[in-house]
């Protein structure tokens, strides 16, 4: 045992090269390649502002990403509930000083680059999370201070994302911290009980809820009831990904994105413009893309010997799952309109920083798979 | 060992719940593709259409309207090609500037420099503005030389309805002009191919013709982006033009009724006997639908508007005169046919009648002394048809008039400013002005006053249906899908039946009970503008190729006083309002005829010096006419 101990600790960097997943590394290469095109697309056929701004965030944050894999795992796991906590500062920050745009305040202004602190929380959540389950004894995981304690780290940032507001980022920090509780033992019973109070009090929450947000939820329920307003983002989204067909329009032929009228096609309806490009062929390729990183993921997870990385990586690839499932149900018309970017291939900075460090720190792991963290 | 057994028990809760998400997972991720699968393949071709409908537009061209043609095939209605001037805001590069240069260069009014900029605001800045609707060839020339200096200036060229013949036609066919919102609406046709900019016709066979000759737009598809812009265009698809319309008259008949009427005001018409057809109607003086194309101008508008011989008014159809002596035939026939009188009954005139202490005179003052039908017909003796009225009464009278269409619209639906007119009856008389029938009233009807009102093309019909035999014709303007040609429609008529071929029935046209009386009344005819002392005489032509019958007549528009009738005034002391309107039917060859005309003039005098004559002129020409017209019975047919 001790032995290993001190084998891991004495990892070369050509060791930890040769220990990267190759896997995962050439999906996250060949997504990012895939989004640099689309975003090649989206500016018309052209290389503009999209387009060169999205592959400078690449070119700099992919190296972040292997930066991160580098430091160990048990680096990560002893510097999680600061990196929280750093989150939560700056989340705080936010809410005193940040930059408005369209009646949110969600940013800061670091001069080179307008970081959103809502989307690292998606990864420091899990970390936290991840470094307290895995402290717990498996006896005290159902005591009430730990899901007091569990339930106050997951509800106090979303506090500060919903007051921001942002509907769409605080569900997934939730619905990402929930699955670590999941995945850390927490009884079932828990889980249905406070599903069925959440159902009971969803009248309540609805009234809370700010008009838009309201005006989102019925136009999802009945998309053509105001064609022109509100509906207009999910029919003509409807109509881009209906009318690529099998095999799509063709690379930078897509009418809809090329004529405008897809709304927010860089952002979170990017796959909309892929899927009428490339159609159901390339729709579908796209998601066995992410299957591979996400299965890849619970891969490093399942082999980890310490519980944290474990519980991190299940826990973000849950995380990616999910960040995919709800931005492609909601182009898909399955689910209101949230904003929810996809992973890597949505431009914004703040989203693809958080998604390289989450796979960075899932690298990390599994360069040091058998790292065994006290 | 409790704490690696608690982590290896934590680890297979951990394993274990992992494993129910990743069930989860392959469900979530299979119910997307199920998803995409149904959006992607299974409607996919109703996303297509909604998406080509996003992306294309469809611009409507004007249509361009069918052509109307005589007889001859000659374009009476055509169209030609117009410059326009267009800007296009979004290339000006300095509007005020552009504004400056085309007042300049175009003479353009202030007022139409603030309708520019008016529409500049009010239309999107791809959207062309029409500067000038039609430009003159050297108004375009200029503007193509100094094109260089007129950015987001762009001539364009294109169709506009056109009258060759100016003002022959003008009350046939009418005009066309901007539709307003309400004749929009009224026409579903109109409503559905509605371009600015489009025409549509105003008046006459224009208006009445409209969905036939209206044509299909030409449609010009581009893929526009989400704010309607268009960004290129897809295909261009013909519009088909309207369907060509062929008229049964003729250009050269109807041209030189508008020069024998020149400067005066009147009507003539002139039929075929046999088919119907209206070989000309002209109604004086007429005015130039050219100038409403474009917008007529106030000046212009006024000088037709107030001109005392009244233009705008279609006297032929819409005139209503006392048809004066031409009226007698049908007297005579009437009180032939219901063996009032024979050929041999005399009457003696001595210039006036005594009814219960009124007088009513003769137009000769001297009298006429004993006179027989056919010498009463050609000296248009008046005491002759007082006596004959009187002992016909008005109601038989009517039954006949009715019969040979007096008091019945002639043309049907085909003009809705077409008028009834009025023969009147006892019954008429006691419903409509609540007072009984007087004798003295029988009389002035006999001679064609009182009451009694016709147009000018049912006093052509009614010769017309005299001068065939007495057999119903149907008169029409447009030369239908069937036409019947002259030859069959003599024969059918004469075999007594006529195949109708709207209703597609063999109907009973006899108008007579005995047709000597019909031929009685033509000898009459004959007489009056053949026979000495006939009050046509003067007007008649010896040669029996363009020998005509017919009948004069002059209507009072106002009662004669005694003092005046002392006076025996000249016309030009007469203030012109005041003078009598002069009338002539007539038909011919006498025989085997063929046309039968009604000429009016207003306030033109006697009808034996002022309308007669013309007939004269006319005739020749026409029967002159015939064998071209004949030989046009295999002309293309063009259908309705």
């Amino acid at each position: 045992m001790f032995q290993n101990d001190r084998l891991s600790n004495e990892i070369t960097l050509f060791q930890k090269i040769k220990n990267l997943d190759y896997i995962l590394l050439i999906s996250v290469i060949l997504l990012s390649a895939l989004s640099v095109f689309v975003m090649y697309s989206t500016d018309g056929g052209e290389i503009l502002f999209h387009t060169k701004n999205h592959f400078v965030k690449l070119a700099v944050f992919f190296p972040l990403m292997i930066f991160v894999a580098f430091f160990n795992i048990k680096f990560w796991h002893n510097f999680s509930y600061i990196i929280y906590l750093i989150v939560i500062l700056l989340l705080i920050y936010v809410s005193f000083f940040g930059i408005k745009s369209s009646g949110s305040q969600r940013w800061m202004d670091l001069y080179f680059f307008v970081l959103q602190p809502s989307e690292l929380m998606k990864v420091a959540i899990i970390m936290c999370l991840a470094k307290y389950f895995h402290r717990l004894k498996i006896e005290n995981v159902n005591s009430f201070t730990s899901i007091t304690i569990v339930l106050s780290i997951i509800i106090i940032p979303i506090i500060f994302v919903i007051s921001q507001p942002d509907l769409g980022t605080s569900i997934l920090i939730a619905l990402s911290g929930l699955i670590i509780l999941w995945l850390g033992g927490i009884k079932i019973k828990y889980f249905i009980y406070s599903f069925f109070t959440f159902l009971i009090s969803l009248p309540f929450i609805i009234s809370f809820l700010k008009p838009y947000q309201k005006l989102r939820i019925l136009t999802f329920l009945d998309p053509d009831r105001d064609p022109l307003g509100a509906g207009y983002q999910i029919i003509q989204s409807k109509i881009a990904i209906g009318s690529g067909g099998l095999n799509g329009k063709g690379f930078l032929k897509g009418t809809q994105s090329y004529l405008d009228f897809l709304p927010e096609k860089h952002t979170d309806f990017i796959f909309t413009l892929f899927s009428e490009e490339f159609g159901f062929i390339g729709s579908v390729g796209l998601l066995i893309l992410y299957l591979i990183i996400i299965f890849r993921i619970v891969r490093i997870g399942a082999i980890s010997r310490s519980n944290f990385a474990r519980l991190f990586c299940f826990g973000y690839a849950f995380a990616i799952f999910i960040y995919i499932v709800v931005n492609l149900s909601m182009v898909l018309g399955l689910l209101p309109i949230v904003g929810s970017p996809l992973p890597i291939m949505s431009y914004g900075g703040s989203s693809m920083l958080a998604t390289m460090i989450g796979f960075g720190i899932v690298l990390s792991a599994k360069i040091n798979h058998k790292q065994i963290i006290a | 060992m409790i704490k690696s057994n608690s982590g290896i028990r934590k680890t297979d809760v951990i394993n274990r719940r992992m494993f129910i998400i990743g069930a989860a997972k392959v469900v979530v991720f299979v119910g997307i593709v199920v998803r995409l699968f149904s959006l992607q393949i299974n409607e996919n071709k109703k996303y297509l259409t909604l998406s080509d409908k996003n992306r294309i537009r469809e611009w409507k061209l004007p249509p361009t309207r069918g052509n109307i043609v005589d007889y001859f095939g000659n374009i009476i209605a055509g169209n030609l090609k117009v410059y326009q001037l267009h800007i296009i805001p979004e290339q000006v590069e300095n509007f005020n500037y552009l504004l400056v240069r085309l007042k300049n260069l175009l003479n353009l009014s202030d007022k139409r420099i603030a309708r520019i900029n008016k529409l500049k605001a009010e239309l999107k800045p791809w959207d062309s503005i029409i500067v000038s609707e039609n430009l003159s060839w050297s108004q375009f020339v200029k503007i193509n030389n100094y094109l260089y200096d007129l950015v987001g200036v762009k001539p364009v060229m294109t169709i506009s309805r056109n009258y060759p013949f100016n003002d022959v036609y003008t009350h046939v066919l009418g005009y066309v002009s901007q539709p307003n919102e309400k004749e929009i609406l009224e026409n579903e046709t109109i409503q559905e191919r509605f371009v600015p900019g489009m025409k549509i016709g105003k008046l006459g066979l224009e208006k009445r013709l409209e969905n036939h000759l209206i044509g299909t737009n030409a449609i010009q598809r581009y893929e526009v982006n989400a704010y309607g812009k268009r960004i290129n265009q897809l295909e261009h698809q013909k519009g088909e033009q309207g369907s060509k319309i062929r008229l049964t008259v003729d250009t050269e008949i109807q041209k030189a009724c508008g020069e024998l009427l020149n400067k005066k005001a009147g009507s003539i018409s002139v039929m075929d006997i046999y088919t119907g057809d209206i070989i000309a109607m002209y109604s004086s003086p007429s005015y130039n639908p050219n100038l409403f194309l474009f917008g007529i101008s106030q000046d212009e508008w006024q000088l037709i508007r107030n001109n005392p011989l009244k233009p705008l008014i279609n006297k032929t159809l819409s005139g209503l005169y006392s048809p004066g002596s031409t009226i007698k035939p049908i007297v005579a026939l009437s009180a032939l046919e219901n063996k009032v009188i024979d050929t041999k009954f005399k009457v003696k005139c001595t210039g006036k009648m005594e009814l219960y202490g009124q007088t009513f005179h003769c137009w000769k003052e001297k009298g006429h002394g004993w006179v027989s039908l056919k010498n009463a017909m050609k000296q248009s003796c008046d005491t002759y048809f007082y006596e004959v009225a009187r002992l016909l009464g008005v109601d038989r009278l009517n039954i006949t008039a009715e019969k040979f269409g007096l008091g019945k619209k002639v043309l049907g639906d085909y003009f809705d400013i077409e008028k009834k007119g009025l023969f009147p009856n006892t019954k008429w008389k006691k419903n409509n002005l609540g007072k009984g029938w007087v004798l003295g009233e029988t009389l002035i009807t006999g001679i064609g006053q009182g009451y009694i009102q016709t147009t000018p093309l049912q006093l052509c019909m009614m010769t017309a249906q005299i001068a065939n035999g007495g057999f119903v014709v149907k008169p029409k303007i447009i030369v239908d899908s069937n036409p019947i040609s002259y030859e069959d429609a003599k024969q059918s008529m004469e075999s007594g039946l006529l195949f109708d071929t709207d209703t597609e029935e063999l109907l009973d046209k006899k108008l007579f009970k005995n047709q000597k009386n019909i031929k009685i009344v033509q000898e009459a005819m004959f007489a009056s503008t053949n026979e000495r002392f006939g009050t046509s005489y003067k007007s008649r032509i010896d040669d029996p190729k363009y020998q005509f019958a017919g009948k004069t007549g002059t209507a009072q528009v106002k009662r004669i006083s005694k003092r005046e009738r002392e006076l025996d005034l000249e016309l030009e002391q007469i203030p012109y309002k005041d003078r009598d309107h002069a009338l002539y039917v007539a038909y011919g060859p006498y025989v085997n005829p063929r046309y039968a005309l009604s000429i009016i003039v207003e306030h033109g005098g006697s009808g034996s010096k002022a309308a007669a004559p013309i007939a004269k002129k006319l005739f020749k020409l026409i029967i002159d006419r015939h064998d071209l017209r004949n030989k046009q019975s295999n002309f293309e047919r063009i259908t309705v």
